[in-house]
C-alpha cells in the first residue's frame, strides 16, 4: 500500500475545559475524496479546525505527506498543502470576487501561474466570472460558497477540506457545486468533505467517516455505508 | 490626471505652503501649524491600528504620555534633545509591542476598553514615581536659551519632519503586503488566518507603529512646551481627538488622517473664535453632521462631480 497523503492517529482536541475529540484515527490517500458525517456537535468542524491549525491538537499525531504538522501554524499548514474552506464561507465582504480569489494565493509568488489559475476558476465557476468585480458580500449564498471554494483552490492545495458544503443552499445550487467538485477531483485533488446531508456526501465521495461524540464510529466505502442499517437509520432518515 | 496624481500634487503644494510659513507668518500661525502637524501625526498613528486593521484603539494618549515622559525624564538628566526623542520612540514602541502581545487577543469592545484603561494606569504610575517623574507636580525640562522665534521655528520643523515621516510610513504600509494583510484582517480576521496571513504578527506590527509614532509626538511635545504633568499628557482627549480626525478625513486611507486633523483644528479655531460660550457644543454638532453626511470622510467627497453639476446647471 502506498503511503497515505494524510494520516491522523489518536488525535484529541477541544476548547478550554471541554474536550471534543477523543482519539481520532483515519487516513486519506492521494486523490481520494472522503466525507465526514455525524450529527451536530459530533466534532466535525473541530476536527477540520485542528487539522488546519486553527485549534491546537492536545495529543496525537497528524502526518501530512510524511511530515508531522500537528500544532503547526495555519500559515505553515496551508503552505504544506492543506486548505480549509470554513463553515459560513468567511469571505472578505467588501472586496471584489477577484480580490478574494487572489487572497487565496497570498502565500504564492508565481504571478503568471496565479493568473492562469484565476482563469481556470472562472471557467470552473462561470457565475464568478460574471460577478468578478462585485463585492463578495453581495453575492448569493451559493455564489459565496463557490467563491470560498475557488479561493481555497487558488492556494494550489493537495487536500481541500470543505466544512458544511450545502448548508443553507438550494438543491439545484448543491448539484452544480457537486459537479464542480467532481471536476476538481478528476484533476487529482484530495478532498475531505464535511456534510450534514449524508445522501449528498455519499454521492460526492468514495469513503466515509462517521463521527459520533468525538469518536470515529465507522469508516468504510460510502457504497457500504449507505447500505448499513445503523447509518441509514441514524443519518439518512430511512427505515 | 489620475486621482493619485492629483493627491500627490496637492501634497506637494501643501508641504510647500507649510514650509514657507516660518518666513511668511507670525508665531501664532506657526504655533497653530505645529499643533496641527502633531495631531496629524497622532491621527496617522491611530490609523495604523484603527483605520488599516480595524481595531478600535483608545491607546494613543497612553503612548503619547509615555513618550512625553520618557523623553522628558532623560532630557532633564542632560541627554541631548534628539537622543531623548529617539529614546521616547524606542520606549513607546517596546511598550506597544509588549502590550500588543497581550491585548491583541481581544477584539471589538473588549479591546477598546482595555486600551482605554492603559492611559489611566500609566497616569497613576507616573503620579506615584515622584523621584523619577516629579509626580503630580510635573516635570520641568531644561530651557534651550533661545528666543521665542527661534524656538517656534525649531519645533515647527521638527514636527514637520515627524509628520512627513509618519505620512511616508503610512504610504509604504498601505502599498505593502503588510497593508494588504491588515486590510484582510479588518474585513474578516478568521478568513485572513485561513488564507495564510500571520494575523498575530501583523496586528502587533500595526500596534507597535501606532505606539511608536504617538510616543514620538509625545517626546516632541514635551520638549516644545518645556513643562509636562500627568493629567496634561495622559489626557483622554489625546486618544479621542485622533479617532475623530481619522473619521473626518477617511478611515484606512493615506491622506485622510492628516486632512482630518487639519479640518478638525480649523473648525475648532473658527468655532472657538466666534462662539466663545458654546464652542464645544457647536464643534461637536458640526462633527456629527460631517460624519453623518460623509461617513467615509472628507477625502471621499467628490469635488469634481460637484463642479460638473454646477457647470451643467448653468
Amino acid at each position: 500500500m502506498t503511503k497515505p497523503l494524510l494520516n491522523v492517529t489518536n488525535l484529541t482536541s477541544g476548547y478550554g475545559d471541554i474536550q471534543v475529540l477523543w482519539g481520532i484515527d483515519f487516513d486519506i490517500a492521494e486523490g481520494e475524496a472522503v466525507c465526514l458525517v455525524g450529527s451536530n456537535g459530533a466534532g466535525k468542524s473541530t476536527l477540520l479546525r485542528t487539522l488546519s491549525g486553527l485549534l491546537p491538537a492536545r495529543t496525537g499525531e497528524i502526518q501530512f505527506r510524511g511530515e508531522s504538522i500537528a500544532n503547526d501554524t495555519p500559515k505553515h499548514i496551508l503552505s504544506a498543502g492543506i486548505v480549509h474552506v470554513p463553515e459560513g464561507r468567511r469571505l472578505f465582504g467588501p472586496m471584489s470576487v477577484i480580490d478574494n480569489l487572489l487572497t487565496g494565493a497570498y502565500l504564492r509568488s508565481d504571478k503568471a501561474a496565479i493568473r492562469q489559475d484565476l482563469e481556470q476558476m472562472m471557467e470552473l465557476f462561470p457565475i464568478l466570472a460574471e460577478r468578478r468585480h462585485q463585492a463578495a458580500g453581495t453575492l448569493s449564498g451559493g455564489e459565496q460558497q463557490m467563491c470560498a471554494i475557488a479561493r481555497g483552490i487558488m492556494s494550489r492545495p493537495k487536500l481541500l477540506m470543505i466544512d458544511e458544503l450545502s448548508l443553507g443552499l438550494a438543491p439545484k445550487v448543491v448539484d452544480s457545486l457537486g459537479e464542480a467538485l467532481r471536476r476538481i477531483q478528476q484533476q487529482g485533488l484530495s478532498m475531505l468533505l464535511v456534510e450534514q446531508d449524508v445522501v449528498t456526501a455519499f454521492e460526492l465521495t468514495t469513503r466515509g467517516i462517521v463521527l459520533d461524540s468525538g469518536r470515529v464510529k465507522i469508516i468504510g466505502p460510502t457504497s457500504e455505508l449507505s447500505e448499513n442499517p445503523m447509518v441509514q437509520q441514524a443519518y439518512m432518515g430511512l427505515m | 490626471m489620475t486621482k493619485a496624481q492629483t493627491q500627490f500634487l496637492l501634497l506637494i503644494v501643501g508641504a510647500a505652503v507649510l514650509l514657507l510659513l516660518p518666513v511668511m507668518s507670525g508665531n501664532y500661525t506657526l504655533r497653530l501649524a505645529t499643533i496641527m502637524m502633531m495631531y496629524a501625526t497622532l491621527a496617522m498613528a491611530w490609523n495604523f491600528i484603527g483605520g488599516f486593521t480595524g481595531y478600535p484603539s483608545f491607546g494613543i494618549a497612553a503612548f503619547f504620555g509615555l513618550g512625553a515622559y520618557a523623553g522628558a525624564v532623560v532630557q532633564a538628566r542632560g541627554v541631548p534633545v534628539v537622543l531623548a526623542w529617539a529614546f521616547a520612540i524606542v520606549i513607546g514602541s517596546l511598550f506597544a509591542y509588549a502590550l500588543g502581545l497581550i491585548l491583541l487577543r481581544l477584539r471589538g469592545h473588549a479591546f477598546a476598553i482595555a486600551t482605554l484603561v492603559i492611559a489611566e494606569v500609566l497616569r497613576e504610575l507616573t503620579n506615584g514615581m515622584t523621584d523619577l517623574t516629579g509626580g503630580g507636580m510635573g516635570l520641568n525640562l531644561p530651557f534651550f536659551g533661545w528666543g521665542p522665534d527661534a524656538l517656534g521655528r525649531f519645533f515647527f520643523y521638527a514636527m514637520f519632519a515627524l509628520a512627513a515621516i509618519t505620512l511616508a510610513t503610512t504610504y509604504i504600509v498601505a502599498h505593502s503586503r503588510l497593508g494588504f494583510g491588515l486590510n484582510c484582517i479588518k474585513q474578516n480576521e478568521d478568513a485572513a488566518d485561513i488564507v495564510g496571513i500571520n494575523t498575530t504578527r501583523y496586528k502587533i506590527i500595526a500596534f507597535t507603529l501606532s505606539g511608536g509614532f504617538a510616543a514620538a509626538a509625545g517626546g516632541l511635545y514635551a520638549s516644545w512646551t518645556g513643562y509636562i504633568e500627568p493629567s496634561d499628557v495622559y489626557d483622554i482627549l489625546f486618544s479621542i481627538k485622533p479617532i475623530l480626525m481619522v473619521l473626518l478625513g477617511g478611515m484606512g486611507t493615506i491622506f485622510g488622517p492628516a486632512l482630518g486633523a487639519v479640518v478638525f483644528l480649523v473648525l475648532d479655531e473658527i468655532v472657538w473664535r466666534n462662539f466663545l460660550q458654546l464652542h464645544t457644543g457647536i464643534l461637536g454638532l458640526l462633527i456629527v453632521i460631517l460624519i453623518l453626511f460623509l461617513p467615509a470622510g472628507v477625502l471621499s467627497f467628490d469635488w469634481r462631480a460637484l463642479l460638473k453639476k454646477k457647470v451643467s446647471a448653468t
